[in-house]
């Protein structure tokens, strides 16, 4: 793959992707051969923010490791599910505000959402909404459905929802514009966990159902 | 055990490091010390590594005792009245606060944030490897209010370093050039535009905290109209929202942000930044 190695100051570049699977394919592959001085990763929708401490890692020599990278990579490869060993299972309530509704525009039963929303493989493509906040994508999963008009003032902690293509659940109490169809009582966000997000980029995600 | 105990507070005091880098990717900003320059020179002067939490005060209005014992402690950043038991004291100075002793700042009379370092840091419980409070993420020591008691660390290993004033500049109260590297999104805006945000000044307006500073001055056009998928920023890059007026991103900003970012404030320039006053007239250079 190609794609352009935008400016961003100077301890950052901002690879451009041409789709969501690109992203995922490269945030993989330069995940498996990291650089040293590699801050950290920061993918988004059609984005990667390389960080680099410039100290240890010069930005020229960040864009010719991206450069290899991208040019041993193909979207082809992407995986939407994620490393097999890193999954981690939401126990769902399906009892979301929106359920209904939702299966409804989508032409379903509110049984079939559920059944489909738990029976696909899940993986976090990305984060940035809030603290723990993931974008959950999956190959599973071809549907969309909009946005609510008017965004929810409050969102409970542990809620359950989708828009555009994506899944997530929130990680706290907060405005938000998805659509409820359920809710999780998992710890989602623990600061003082050493691995403090459970939906952090690149986990396998399965959603249980429970009653 | 020797602490600060917060008498007064004027807008707004937090306890600030160097932040928590690194956890943009699960969601979580690097904010700390708004003013780096400031929170380092303040803890160098006392002895202190650089990373050692500080107080961040806001405009002035901060009244503390010391107990439990003396301590050295340094202000940097703004510029204004400092005084121990009611007795002036220099800025950008280390000085002693006997046991007992009352620390206050004044109004700040040239920038706006005070950077109070005490030796041995002030030492509160770190989240995520880091004493800093995260505004906007709600992360870190709350912030602090009258009656707070904040425990001062254990002494470290170095002296107190014999410094003399040389290294203090006050922030500028007249017009402040910053220097700009280019922006991912510049191409997503008109000639114009970036002509303009380089050649008109611009004033800081109201809207300015530690999540950003909006600026007031010429629209800026886009190029083309279309939607930008939220992507990641880094401090400093400058974000025009849909109305055409810039903001500077800071510490505290959301980790990811959907409007372009035409140019972005270079290192060496962005400490500056967190000194603006509201009506404060700037201009940028290119880096």
């Amino acid at each position: 793959m190609t794609g352009r190695l935008l400016p961003s100051g100077e301890a950052a570049l901002l690879v451009e992707c041409d789709s969501l699977d690109e992203v995922l394919a490269l945030h993989d592959a330069l995940a498996a051969d990291p650089r040293p001085g590699l801050v950290e990763l920061v993918p988004a929708a059609r984005t990667i923010l390389v960080a680099v401490d410039p100290e240890r890692l010069p930005l020229e020599s960040a864009e010719t490791w991206v450069r290899r990278v991208q040019g041993a990579t193909t979207s082809a490869g992407a995986d939407r599910r994620g490393p097999v060993d890193d999954e981690a299972i939401v126990r769902v309530m399906y009892d979301g505000d929106d359920l209904d509704e939702t299966a409804a525009r989508l032409g379903w039963s509110a049984e079939s959402l559920v059944a489909r929303h738990s029976a696909a493989r899940w993986r976090v493509a990305f984060g940035g909404f809030a603290p723990g906040f993931g974008y959950l994508v999956s190959d599973d999963w071809p549907f969309e459905v909009p946005r609510l008009d008017a965004p929810r003032t409050r969102v409970p902690a542990g809620a359950v929802a989708l828009a555009g293509a994506f899944s997530g659940v929130y990680p706290r109490e907060s405005p938000g514009g998805w659509r409820l169809i359920g809710r999780t009582d998992a710890d989602l966000w623990n600061p003082d966990r050493a691995d403090p997000a459970l939906l952090a980029p690149g986990r396998r995600v399965r959603f249980e159902a429970v009653r | 055990m020797r602490r600060l105990i917060i008498e007064a507070v004027g807008p707004l005091a937090l306890v600030e490091d160097l932040g928590r880098p690194g956890l943009a990717h699960l969601g979580v900003a690097g904010s700390g010390a708004l003013d780096r320059g400031a929170a380092r020179l303040a803890n160098r002067l006392v002895g202190n590594p650089d990373g050692a939490a500080i107080l961040e005060v806001l405009v002035g209005g901060l009244r503390a005792r010391v107990v439990g014992g003396g301590t050295w402690f340094a202000v940097a950043g703004a510029w204004g009245p400092i005084t121990l038991d009611g007795r002036p004291v220099a800025p950008y100075t280390a000085a002693r606060a006997p046991d007992g002793a009352v620390l206050e700042l004044g109004t700040a009379e040239r920038g706006l944030r005070y950077a109070l370092a005490v030796r041995g840091g002030i030492d509160e419980p770190p989240v995520l490897g880091s004493r800093s409070r995260d505004t906007l993420a709600g992360l870190g020591p709350e912030p602090v209010r009258p009656g707070r008691e904040l425990v001062i660390g254990d002494e470290p290993e170095a002296s107190v370093p014999a410094l003399d004033q040389e290294a203090a500049f006050a922030p500028p109260d007249e017009t402040v050039t910053l220097a700009l590297r280019p922006g991912p999104r510049a191409d997503w805006f008109t000639d114009a535009a970036r002509a303009a945000l380089f050649e008109t000044p611009w004033r800081v307006s109201e809207r300015a905290d530690r999540v950003g500073v909006r600026l007031v001055g010429p629209e800026l056009g886009r190029r083309a109209v279309g939607e930008l998928a939220s992507e990641a920023t880094v401090p400093g890059s400058i974000q025009v929202s849909g109305d055409g007026q810039p903001t500077i991103l800071l510490a505290d900003r959301p980790v990811t942000g959907g409007y372009p970012v035409i140019a972005i404030v270079a290192a060496a320039s962005l400490d500056a930044v967190a000194q603006l006053r509201p009506g404060q007239e700037l201009r940028f250079r290119h880096a």
